[in-house]
């Protein structure tokens, strides 16, 4: 997928940048460690933007290249900030042919933004995500690991309600 | 000892509706009532029946309660746990003989039909411990391996028993491990794929989540068989429950010495670490997964050199899929024999399938190989729900096809699905009915590998788009006949270049739906007409005059106001205004709204 990059000026703390050193030192010795160090630092930051994949780079030694190829490899990495409430649809073939995709455009046209945007207030972000693995209850959308199952499009404003 | 036992599922599903909330405000009534001695709450892991979560079974009296609400527990505890009253109006329906009797739970159409081997322990025993695994016979196979057998031994029971890799491909698992063993290095690895990335397949992360510790042990034994020290479960980071889950298994395992130096006193050791995957389809493919755990972008690379010989860090390999390694100590334990003996000719033992879609009872369900599709969608999977009509079974994610209805009495294994056009895969099965189109359901499936082609070859990065592209134009209603004919050309030129799997199957659900549904294709091309009612562009919604009482519902719903009319007069809607999102139609009372 193609990635979106962030033009956000980056707003990094120094107790975020202290962790990060410390995740770097953690995995520095280990063989392919840039992987989990980019799972940690999107934990610490939120998302990936570019000032934290240098540090990275600087840290364990390796070209700033090598770290974007991965980070924008991986479709768990993020490279725009996700929004106070991440609201994800799930689009694997089990919600797929249950109707996720009238679910997705009706949080899309609530929320006025396309998936992989942030509404420009940062309260709603939107990600269409490929199954969580609770194919029963599908469609299924989750917002901020809250999950609510057999979603119909007229129940999304209800559910975006909630996080008002 | 308890006098009772509750069994809460803690799988993925049940858990998304509220399991663990249900767990602990049962904790709290039960020691409320002070019944903590005497009645035991479990968390296990998952049933099967996800349809029906959250899923809910006390012992001993078996009573199966299904989609219970943290609002019911003060009940079941009060009358059932206390007073020894059955709360008959949670009990699933099928487990309910007569008014004072129930059935057990083996014998209701979703499992009289099921054979557990690789879910054996799931939802039976509390996957977070231990010692309720080797309560079951756990580590005893491992036990077995090191103590009586030799590696050669151990690989001509897994070559004899006829087992097959669960991941798809279908490869025999002896033969892998053979080709392994006989490579000198001084490093070997063994690896598992635990990165489920079809979408709409839960199998593996059934397994993880509910018996994490038969994997372990498998894995060891595989070590053993091929001369390797460290194992590495390759497992998706969507999946934080059954990650948690083998962290703690792991754990576990190392402080009881079965995983570690010198497992049983025998000079073995073994030990096994995770790695996280980040979210790419192709990490699923062999080579492809093992640069990822390198720490490198997920890309496949040529073959040969196969991984037996040069896999993780270039050293010999093995890779097997979850499925595969849960059913290694039921053959060790059980003999090559047992295992040979279910199946078809040359797909030995049992299929778990992930049954997903359009059908009754969604859920993972065990069948030994050759069971036709008809007895899983119709007997076990309980049809096709809302009086609609079976269309299409999906097997095998992006990269199977789709069977249609006249196929259905074919028994699966590996090669009958592939003479059909469709893949076993990891057993992912999606069911369709006539509210499905197939063309919609092929775009579906390109936009996903076209999102996760790796762009490594050309005929993948490119094809899949070109695919795609066309697919669009057909269902957006400016296709032509030709378009059809270069669909079909394009994919047999990507099923022979592309690098992997991935491409080389990534027309699979065009090729199966031209060939079973060519007539849907058709209609889209040449009556711009979409049978099913799905494709937005080709799709109008109408007022049925005669039927419409002028009710004014629709035209109050319609969020771009395309809807006129006056009280108690048919109303009208302006095609032109219409965004075609339903909304009238779900609203309608009176069936007087219809898509042609």
């Amino acid at each position: 997928m193609q990635k979106r990059i962030s033009n956000l000026p980056f707003k990094g703390t120094p107790e975020q940048k202290q962790k990060l050193d410390e995740v770097i030192k953690k995995h520095k010795q280990e063989k392919g460690a840039i992987l989990p160090v980019l799972q940690e630092a999107q934990d610490i930051y939120g998302y990936l933007p570019a000032e934290v994949q240098s540090i990275i780079a600087e840290g364990l030694g390796v070209p700033l290249e090598e770290v974007y190829g991965v980070s924008t490899f991986y479709s768990q990495f993020s490279l725009t900030p996700k929004g106070k409430y991440n609201v994800s649809i799930c689009l694997g073939t089990a919600c797929y042919v249950k109707g996720a995709a009238a679910v997705l455009d009706r949080v899309s046209a609530v929320l006025g933004i396309q998936p992989e945007e942030c509404t420009p207030d940062g309260k709603f972000s939107l990600t269409a995500c490929r199954c969580v693995g609770a194919c029963g209850l599908a469609p299924v959308l989750t917002v901020n690991g809250d999950v609510y199952g057999r979603m119909t499009p007229e129940e999304v404003d209800q559910v975006l309600a909630k996080y008002e | 000892m308890y006098r009772s036992n509750v069994l809460v599922c803690g799988g993925t599903g049940c858990t998304s509706s509220n399991s663990e909330l249900i767990i602990s405000k049962l904790k709290e009534e039960i020691t409320l009532r002070g019944l903590d001695k005497e009645v035991n709450v479990i968390r296990t892991g998952c049933f099967g029946l996800c349809a029906l979560g959250p899923i809910m079974i006390v012992y001993p009296e078996g009573s199966f309660y299904s989609r219970v609400t943290p609002e019911d527990v003060p009940e079941i505890v009060e009358e059932h746990l206390l007073k020894g009253r059955i709360v008959k109006r949670l009990l699933y329906k099928e487990t309910i003989v007569d008014d004072n009797t129930i059935k057990s739970l083996n014998q209701t159409p979703f499992y009289a039909k099921q054979h557990r081997v690789a879910l054996r322990n799931c939802g039976v025993i509390n996957p977070e411990s231990i010692d309720e695994y080797i309560a079951v016979d756990g580590y005893s196979a491992l036990g077995k391996v090191l103590t009586e057998m030799t590696p050669e031994q151990v690989i001509d029971i897994v070559k004899a028993s006829g087992l097959r890799g669960r991941g798809g491909a279908g490869f025999p698992t002896g033969l892998k491990w053979s080709f392994a063993a006989k490579n000198q290095a001084d490093q070997k690895y063994v690896c598992c794929n635990a990165d489920e990335g079809d979408p709409g397949a839960f199998m593996d992360r059934s397994v993880l989540e509910g018996d994490p510790h038969c994997v372990l042990e498998a894995m060891a034994i595989a070590g053993y068989a091929i001369g390797s020290t460290q194992g590495y479960i390759y497992v998706r980071a969507e999946y934080p429950i059954a990650v948690k889950r083998l962290q703690i298994a792991i754990n576990q395992a190392r402080e009881y010495g079965l995983l570690g130096k010198n497992i049983f006193n025998t000079g073995f050791d073994f030990d096994i670490d995770l790695r996280l995957g980040a979210g790419a389809f192709v990490c699923g493919e062999e080579t492809a997964l093992m640069t990822s755990i390198e720490g490198k972008r997920g890309e496949p690379r040529p073959r040969p050199p196969f991984p037996a010989l040069k896999g993780l860090f270039q050293k010999p390999t093995i890779l097997n899929n979850v499925e595969t390694y849960a059913n290694i100590t039921q053959i060790i334990l059980n003999g090559p024999e047992w295992f040979a003996s279910m199946g078809t000719e040359k797909s030995k033992g049992t299929k778990v399938f992930a049954l997903g879609g359009k059908i009754e009872h969604t859920g993972l369900v065990e069948v030994p190989m050759g069971t036709t599709l008809r007895e899983i969608v119709e007997e076990i999977g309980g049809g096709v729900p809302g009086g609609h009509k079976f269309k299409a079974a999906q097997t095998g994610g992006p990269s199977g096809g789709c069977i249609p209805a006249s196929q259905l009495d074919i028994p699966i294994d590996y090669d009958n699905l592939l003479s059909i056009g469709a893949m076993m895969g990891s057993g992912g099965l999606i069911v369709m009915d006539d509210t499905n189109c197939m063309v919609d359901i092929a775009k579906f499936f390109l936009e996903f590998t076209v999102d996760e082609s790796c762009g490594k070859c050309t005929p993948c990065r490119i094809g899949t788009r070109r695919l795609l592209e066309v697919l669009e134009k057909i269902t957006s209603g400016n296709g032509t006949l030709d378009d059809i004919d270069r669909l079909e050309e394009l994919c047999y030129y990507l099923k022979e270049n592309s690098l992997c799997a991935l491409g080389q199957t990534a027309p699979n659900p065009v090729l199966s739906t031209l060939k079973y549904f060519r007539d849907e294709y058709i209609a889209h091309v040449t009556e711009h007409r979409c049978p099913a009612g799905v494709c937005k562009a080709l799709t109008n919604y109408h007022i049925l005059e005669d039927k419409c009482r002028g009710c004014t519902l629709c035209a109050r719903n319609c969020p771009v106001g395309a809807i006129t009319g006056s009280v108690k007069v048919p109303h009208v809607i302006d095609t032109k205004k219409c965004i075609k999102c339903g909304a009238c139609m779900e609203k309608c009372k009176f069936n007087a709204i219809i898509k042609k």
